[in-house]
């Protein structure tokens, strides 16, 4: 679904990603893990379109997507959150999901102005939905709160709910449980499972390895930048380079 | 922070069950009230003079509210909007006193050069952000209306010129009166619109590119183009505006183009609060009273003047309209139980 | 031909020093709060004003130089203390509100107590212009230059050798390493505006013998400085001493070449277009965004 293949990108004289190449089967789990710095989020920004690809291609569904804006890449069917949150907290939580809802509505301003026959209904349609789905991520609670006045754990599980607005084909999600407790992790560890179950492509960067490793169907490694190794949960754990490079280093604190 | 009296309670999940409200119960309240307001207020009103500030203060709101939905909604300062009042008030000027265009046509054609300008200019500066937009707008500003003060054989230069009357097959709209019930009906008609855009998708749009560029963009938003539209919209009904107030008037000069004009919209925006529509007619109430109470103490007015905005940017820094209905509604949430959502 | 090239190199020259240490204000006041404050002209005008007020009561002029410039950097410190720290958290928008309701307030004031009659200085070494190369050039003119000079230099001195100016350094790179490292943020604050007033003040004390000041004189000198400074990269320290330099250069170079009557168009007109080609200004770091 996803062909990433020599993927560069330099800031000045860093290569944050280099010489990256995978691809992501339809339907699955892909996680992306590695050390920080390691150029996971750069990865995230260059495929959704933030970033401009230094050199390399990144082909969805059979196309060339290498350096479109990313509000392209949404009508293609590419969704993702953010590591650090992008709320709009100048609006309220279920219409932050709406927002998500974007390219479903009609949303000329012409139209708009003038309460085209047919948008209200739409838009409260989409007011329903997006209150779906906010249940759905576990949010429920916060449908007629401010996002300004929603607290950390819940503004993640809204930017997934955001994400999955757009009803998108491949759902990238930046470390969604960075910050969390134990029991919310488990909660974000179980809506990834079943958003997996329902067929939606997902990309997760993660740290917390108990996640990573139960979800995922194929596990990508990076390490200052390229590709270190990339297979099944149970091929990366077994893998002595990711052991010396990174498990071994990481399994201390966890 | 606000403080929000519902999050986390799990008695607003009783809610979910039924329809989950949007904005529009409150709405209609608000604008009985306005046309209530605007159809009684003639009867209150003495005189002419008096006419003439209450049309004058619904000009203000109108382009008030034109550009709350550039800077308040989308979140693009402009320090020179009344560049395009003045745009389309000196356009219908020239073309009716030059070219002896009728006033309707020559108003759309003002709108629609002023349109295109504020595109080209917006293609290439709403790119910058914060203070860098705010000075590139301020300029635009003062060039027009350093153009306008210059271009006497067109405009009469610093002095200025005649307008005249506004009339439409046959008619001639004469005295306050009846341009009151003209820019009454405008300003009645803008809150209509302007709402409208806020709550559909569209004005969505623009809202979540003011929260989050990044979001908007990975939520299918083209960030720039939207923009790019917001700003000529609001530019294109400050010059309608701009035209009809210079038929009233019957008198322009470039000053009506200038910083202090510019300036002046920028504090009804602010003043009344960022992104809310009856505080830019708030605010434009405060800017059309206040200097004709406050004439006639030479030096003082200015001084009361600036008290006033500093004392209220530091006790109601989101404006006077979003504080105080804040404040209005966690009253009312801790008094009745959490009737106000 | 020549001389008169050289005539209006210098009278640019002069004029850009004044829009230099107009844009130096900004700068220094952007740099430490990042607020672009609306009320610089006023302080260059109430310096001005104060200098011309004290001379014409007979002060002394040295004497009314420096109690102009201290009795503005005194209102630099308390229009900072008692109208911006209060609203330290707003909005960029509501900042710029409270910053033009001061200099309306600066503006009234000075109208209700030295009245709306524009002001003069007597010239510091007398009104006989000076010739140079066919050109002449008033004494007062190397008055400006100097001072801007000076300026410059104690400026440089003052950021690279002194502690508090280190500390208004740290401040503007990141506010709460500052504070955490020891520096009194709050202070550096307030002296960030007094400074701003003092720097503009001095300008507007040179200029008065020159130009008159009056009440409403402010305005157009602090606009030109948030030109300037903009020009050359807003919070840029040598991007605002290019910035006003560049700008009093082409004003004078455009009323000399090409038209007086758009004169006051060509900062903006400049502006703009180096907005366009460099949103961040001649000199000013492009900014990054993390996400």
């Amino acid at each position: 679904m996803l062909t990433v293949a020599n993927l560069s990108k330099r800031f000045g004289g860093v290569h944050a990603v280099q010489d990256v190449s995978f691809t992501i089967p339809r339907g699955c789990v892909y996680s992306v893990i590695g050390p920080n710095g390691a150029g996971k989020t750069t990865l995230f920004n260059l495929i959704s379109g933030l970033y401009t690809p230094t050199s390399g291609s990144i082909g969805f569904e059979g196309q060339e997507i290498g350096g479109a804006a990313p509000d392209q890449l949404a009508r293609r069917g590419m969704s993702r959150t953010f590591q650090n949150l992008q709320i709009c907290r100048n609006l309220s939580a279920i219409d932050n999901v709406m927002v998500g809802a974007h390219l479903t509505l009609n949303s000329s301003m012409v139209a708009g102005m003038l309460r085209w026959p047919g948008l209200s209904r739409a838009d409260r349609a989409c007011r329903e939905r997006a209150a779906a789905l906010m249940e759905r991520v576990g949010c429920g609670a916060f449908i007629r709160a401010d996002a300004a006045a929603m607290p950390y754990g819940a503004l993640k599980r809204l930017e997934i709910a955001r994400a999955l607005a757009s009803e998108p084909k491949i759902l990238f999600l930046d470390e969604p449980a960075a910050g969390l407790n134990h029991t919310e992790t488990h909660g974000i560890q179980t809506l990834v499972a079943d958003l997996a179950r329902s067929g939606l492509t997902v990309v997760v960067v993660e740290h917390d390895m108990k996640l990573v490793m139960s979800v995922s169907d194929r596990i990508l490694v990076l390490n200052y930048g390229r590709r270190l190794a990339e297979g099944t949960p149970s091929e990366i754990r077994e893998n002595p380079e990711v052991i010396a490079a990174y498990l071994g280093a990481d399994a201390e604190e966890d | 922070m606000t403080h929000h009296p519902d999050q986390s309670l799990p008695r607003s999940r009783q809610s979910i069950s039924g329809p989950i409200l949007g904005p529009g119960s409150r709405r209609v309240v608000g604008l009985a009230a306005l046309a209530a307001v605007v159809a009684l207020l003639p009867l209150l009103l003495p005189n002419a003079f008096y006419f003439d500030v209450a049309i004058r203060i619904a000009i203000l709101a109108v382009n008030g509210i034109a550009l709350n939905l550039l800077m308040g909604y989308t979140g693009q300062i402009s320090l020179g909007h009344a560049g395009f009042f003045g745009l389309g008030a000196y356009g219908s000027a020239v073309l009716t006193t030059h070219f002896g265009w009728a006033p309707l046509p020559a108003l759309l054609a003002a709108a629609g050069l002023t349109a295109v300008i504020a595109w080209g200019v917006a293609r290439v500066i709403l790119r910058l952000r914060g203070h860098y937009l705010a000075m590139a707008t301020l300029g635009l500003g003062i060039i027009i209306s350093i153009v306008l003060g210059n271009e006497a054989a067109w405009t009469g230069g610093p002095d200025g010129m005649p307008v005249d009357g506004f009339s439409l097959f046959g008619l001639t709209l004469s005295g306050e009166r009846q341009w009151y019930w003209v820019f009454g009906g405008l300003l009645i008609a803008t809150v209509i619109l302007a709402q409208n855009l806020i709550d559909s998708p569209a004005g969505r749009a623009l809202q979540a590119l003011h929260g989050s560029e990044t979001a908007a963009s990975v939520a299918g938003i083209d960030v720039g183009r939207r923009k790019i539209a917001v700003f000529v919209l609001s530019a294109t009904v400050s010059a309608m505006l701009g035209s009809l107030s210079a038929h009233y008037s019957g008198y322009i000069n470039p000053g009506i183009a200038g910083f202090l004009q510019s300036v002046e919209l920028v504090i009804i925006v602010v003043l009344g609060g960022m992104a809310s529509i009856y505080g830019s007619i708030f605010g434009a109430v405060v800017m059309g009273l206040l200097p004709q109470i406050l004439a006639g103490y030479e030096g003082w007015d200015s001084v009361l003047f600036g008290v006033i905005l500093v004392v209220t940017m530091i006790f109601l820094p989101r404006g006077v309209v979003p504080s105080l209905a804040t404040r209005l509604r966690s009253a009312g949430v801790t008094g009745k139980g959490g009737a106000a959502c | 031909m020549l001389p008169e090239l050289l005539q209006f190199i210098l009278s640019g020259m002069t004029l850009g020093a004044m829009y230099m240490l107009s844009a130096l204000g900004f700068s220094m006041i952007y740099n430490a709060s990042g607020v672009i404050n609306f009320a610089q002209g006023e302080f260059i005008m109430v310096g001005g004003m104060a200098a011309s007020f004290l001379s014409a009561a007979g002060v002394p002029l040295p004497l009314a130089c420096v109690a102009g410039v201290m009795i503005a950097g005194l209102v630099g410190g308390l229009v900072e203390r008692m109208a911006v720290a209060p609203a330290r958290d707003a909005e960029v928008a509501s900042i710029i509100i409270i910053t033009i309701g001061v200099s309306m307030i600066l503006r009234g004031l000075t109208e209700i107590l030295l009245g709306k009659r524009p002001h003069a200085l007597p010239h510091f070494s007398g009104e006989a212009p000076l010739a140079l190369l066919g050109a002449t050039i008033l004494p007062q003119s190397l008055w400006v230059l100097a001072a801007g000079a000076l300026i410059v230099l104690g400026l440089s001195l003052f950021f690279g050798r002194t502690r508090i100016g280190k500390g208004v350094l740290a401040t503007s790179y990141d506010r709460l390493a500052a504070q955490l490292v020891g520096v009194d943020v709050r202070r550096v604050l307030t002296l960030s505006f007094a400074l701003s007033a003092v720097i503009g003040a001095v300008g507007g004390v040179v200029i008065a013998p020159i130009s008159t000041v009056a009440y409403d004189t402010g305005m157009m000198l602090g606009l030109k400085g948030f030109v300037a400074a903009t020009l050359g990269g807003l919070g840029s320290g040598p991007g605002a001493v290019f910035g006003g330099l560049f700008l009093g250069l082409i004003e004078a170079l455009t009323a000399g070449y090409v038209s007086s009557a758009y004169k006051d168009a060509v900062p903006f007109v400049l502006v703009f277009i180096v907005l366009v080609l460099r949103p961040q200004g001649l000199l000013g770091a492009k900014p990054t965004d993390r996400i």
